[in-house]
């Protein structure tokens, strides 16, 4: 069986789509000399090109995603609703409407030029511009010319699909920027450059009258460039500071407050009274390396969400049958239990509701992870998350959409409160003992000082706490794990923010979801070995599942490529029993067992595709759960350092092949509804266990809330996952050890560099204590300390990066 | 030596200048999207073509797909 598989990865470049650079197989379809692997690519090429748009191609060699089903029918149909589209739009006024809308699929710069360059594709549109970070483009146009519905069903048909959701509705996509920390790195740079020119006729000890009128004015310009450094740049260290304070809490941000504010007050004391330079220079060289280390902690990921409830993955509209069996479109939230809805193939069912009409086959994938659609009858009751697979249904509202089993979870969670503070950061935890440090060793140097010299003692004092403060160490943290979480973004694993590396380091237990986790979402695998069939055979086999979207189908298809298809005659697809087709004069069925034999073994008959050809049969294909490439390697590896749990939602059919992996039995545990997982994580925690969770569907979305540490495992990151830490691509799991370890080693490097930054405090503190901390000393001690230690974190970081696993297959 | 806090008084001025640019280009947005502008700046400008060939939305642009394959 094996050698008739072609492998997806040997991609023949010659075969290459024009479109989207995907093999185009064995029979492309050819225009104008160009190859396209289907009919959804050429379609999109022959629009561009009609369009005068095609240098869609030039800047970029196959640009294009391969195209979906290209299906839009209706889909967009709510959109003409007035409630929705005023909802939805930014602006409308004048005939001209302006909207900004997600689309995930903007990859490159071919992208924006053909997003920004929509008006050749229709007139309507005015004005596009992309913002690539987001990934989001904002469209001006005329309403006269172009509905809001026609615009994104253009953009649809260029395959680039807007992602309007429950959750771009509600909360709108009208974010507010944040750019203070731009203006506030902006003004300490201006400042510090300043005030260093300023300060430089103080460090000259020439002393005539010019010299001094010189020194005294420019005095009391840095002390008038000295109140915007400390009181707007520093303004968020001070707050933070003080917000900390109010918690009992000592954070990093408090030994940083009280050096900024003796910085500013001594040097004003001391320009004023005319006894020294002042420390301006360096209070500004502080604020503005703390502001470079904010800005750089901050830039996260911004087109993707880590706080993703079941808002983001929920229609905004329904389609309503009034009791006259007259459809109309109702936003989301008006709807009501006894209401009768239609959903169509691929919609979402909004709320709980009983089926009254049609064939169910409900997919659940994004509540459990299990791709196989469940069967669903007349009168049987369906909740809320499945989607869809067949023909339109009819349902019957029962819940509100808020108050459906899936949404309650969530909302229960969610009252459980903002995720509690786990454990300390190992920043404040030594910045607690630090500031306690430094406050008595303070108040011991003042108090010896008082009788050797009383005139000294509030300049070292305040010495102290100026050479104290922890620049460089405020600046290891967000460099070096926030170098980290770059490397780890460039490899697929995207971090929430810099902590998670820290928490990451820490975990000694992991608990796995199942299906969707350490099995694959991409359907089934299939198992022919019950299968008794020749080449031929196969071949009609072939042609016949190929007009099947049935998962069944498409697993079988998936290992039967290579042939070439026969033309089928009389092809019949059966829901939830099978298809059958005369395929080359051969009668051919497949489908389940009493479809194909006519019989019921009641032997779990379940998971079996049975096959008859002109009315014997043939045998059964098993389907099996595809376990993530290297999932052997991964979890034999992370069993020797860490305690493996599995938290199953199915039954536990795949016990045997699971045991081999995990220390013992009771760490396997199936069966378990979306609240029990919770409370397991819970449960962990309370015996002290530092917990991290994969998961990937909604129902573990309460688990990984819960855990230290909640990793969500997706195929397309900028589609929904569950609220989360981190996110990783799947195809990058089998480096899940690797990753783990890579955070170890950042944390080791912070360690290293934390005691690196408290050498150069000893030395500053010697020159303090003893009297002789002078500007000067102050002014290059401070800026050297933090750009000697952000180049060894980064440095570090990379060439550490460089060692690993991960980093070599790129 | 007077001279000296007229120059200096002036490059403050020139120096503000300069920092209120920056506040400019930071409202403006030009530090929300470093990447785009990178690229739409290699883009041709072919506006004067499009100029010559009026523009007609192709026929069934705006309308249903057919389904592939």
């Amino acid at each position: 069986m094996q050698n008739t598989t072609v492998n997806p990865d040997t991609k023949n470049k010659l075969n290459a789509c024009y479109h989207c650079g995907e093999d185009c197989g064995t029979v492309p379809i050819k225009l104008e000399e160009k190859l396209f692997c289907c009919n959804g690519c050429k379609m999109v090429y022959e629009i561009l090109s009609q369009s005068n748009a095609s240098d869609y191609y030039k800047y970029e060699e196959h640009p294009g995603l391969k195209a979906g089903n290209g299906e839009v029918g209706s889909r967009y149909a709510y959109l003409d609703n007035e409630e929705i589209r005023r909802e939805l739009l930014e602006f409308s006024e004048d005939g001209v409407s302006k909207v900004k809308l997600f689309i995930p699929a903007i990859h490159c710069s071919s992208c924006i030029w053909l997003l920004e360059n929509l008006q050749r594709l229709h007139p309507g549109v005015m004005h596009s511009s992309v913002n690539f970070v987001k990934k989001e483009v904002i469209i001006t146009f005329h309403d006269s010319q172009l509905t809001l519905r026609q615009l994104i069903e253009l953009l649809a048909s260029i395959n680039y699909v807007p992602q309007v959701t429950l959750d771009t509705f509600e909360k709108g996509t009208k974010r507010k920027v944040n750019r203070g920390v731009y203006y506030r790195l902006g003004v300490a740079g201006f400042c510090f450059g300043n005030i260093m020119l300023f300060s430089f006729p103080g460090y000259l000890s020439v002393n005539d009258a010019v010299e001094n009128l010189l020194r005294q004015n420019f005095g009391l310009l840095n002390i008038l460039f000295g109140i915007p450094v400390a009181f707007y740049s520093g303004s968020v260290f001070i707050i933070s500071a003080y917000k900390w304070l109010k918690k009992r809490f000592v954070s990093i941000d408090v030994p940083i407050a009280i050096g900024i504010l003796v910085l500013f007050f001594r040097s004003v004391w001391e320009i004023i009274s005319g006894t020294g330079p002042g420390f301006m220079d360096s209070l500004a060289g502080l604020v503005f390396f703390l502001s470079i280390g904010r800005w750089y902690q901050d830039l996260t990921y911004q087109a993707l969400s880590f706080e993703r409830d079941y808002r983001s993955y929920f229609p905004v509209a329904v389609t309503l049958i009034s009791e006259t069996g007259a459809e109309s479109i109702i936003p989301i939230k008006n709807l009501k239990p006894g209401m009768r809805i239609l959903v169509r193939n691929q919609e979402l069912v909004p709320a709980d509701a009983l089926l009254i009409k049609g064939d169910g086959s409900i997919d659940y994938s994004f509540v459990s992870g299990e791709s196989a659609p469940v069967t669903k009858k007349e009168g049987e009751r369906i909740f809320a998350g499945g989607r869809q697979a067949g023909a339109s249904i009819e349902l019957l509202v029962e819940r509100e959409v808020a108050q459906s089993r899936l949404t309650e979870l969530w909302n229960q969670d969610m009252t459980g409160g903002e995720k509690q503070t786990r454990w300390d950061s190992i920043l404040d935890v030594i910045s607690r003992y630090f500031t306690v440090m430094i406050l008595v060793l303070s108040t011991v140097s003042g108090i010896a000082w008082w009788f050797i010299n009383p005139s000294m003692a509030f300049l070292v004092v305040t010495a102290i706490l100026i050479v104290a403060c922890p620049c460089a160490l405020a600046m290891t943290y967000p460099f070096s794990l926030g170098g980290a979480m770059r490397v780890f973004g460039r490899n697929n694993f995207y971090l929430k923010r810099t902590g998670v590396v820290e928490a990451l380091s820490k975990i000694d237990t992991i608990v796995f979801d199942k299906t969707g986790t350490i099995t694959r979402n991409d359907g089934f695998g299939a198992d022919f070995n019950s299968l008794v069939a020749t080449m031929d055979q196969l071949h009609c086999i072939s042609s016949l599942v190929r007009h099947s979207t049935h998962p069944a189908s498409v697993a079988i298809f998936r290992q039967l490529q290579g042939f070439t298809a026969l033309p089928v005659k009389g092809f019949k697809e059966l829901p939830a029993k099978g298809i059958e087709g005369n395929v080359n004069g051969h009668w051919l069925k497949i489908g389940s067992e009493e479809f194909v034999t006519g019989t019921i073994t009641l032997s779990s008959s379940s998971g079996r595709t049975f096959i008859s050809m002109d009315g014997s049969v043939l045998g059964y294909i098993g389907m099996m759960n595809h376990y993530r490439d290297g999932m052997k390697e991964v979890l034999s590896e992370l069993a020797t350092r860490y305690e493996l749990h599995l938290l199953s939602g199915d039954n536990d059919a795949e016990l045997s092949n699971l045991l081999a992996f995990f220390p013992s039995r009771d760490h396997l545990n199936f069966n378990k509804s979306p609240k029990d997982k919770l409370e397991y994580i819970r449960a962990l925690k309370a015996a002290g266990k530092r917990v991290l969770m994969i998961g990937d569907g909604l129902n573990d979305a309460g688990a990984l809330r819960e855990s230290d540490c909640g990793i969500s495992i997706a195929d397309d990151i900028y589609h929904f996952s569950p609220a989360c830490d981190a996110i990783l691509e799947s195809g990058q799991f089998r480096y899940l050890p690797d990753f783990l370890r890579f955070s170890r080693k950042s944390m080791r490097i912070v360690f290293i560099s934390m005691g690196l930054s408290f050498l150069y405090n000893v030395v500053g503190l010697s020159f303090a204590i003893t009297g002789n901390l002078s500007p000067v000393v102050s002014a290059i001690l401070m800026p050297l300390s933090s750009v000697t230690i952000v180049a060894f974190v980064t440095l570090s970081v990379l060439i550490s990066a460089r060692f690993s696993k991960f980093e070599k297959k790129s | 030596m007077s001279v000296i806090l007229v120059l200096v008084a002036f490059s403050v001025v020139l120096a503000g200048g300069f920092l209120a640019a920056f506040f400019w280009s930071v409202r403006s947005g030009q530090y929300d999207d470093t990447y785009s502008s990178s690229v739409r700046i290699l883009f041709d400008d072919d506006k004067p073509r499009e100029t010559l060939e009026p523009q007609v939305p192709p026929a069934g642009l705006v309308k249903e797909q057919s389904p592939n394959q």
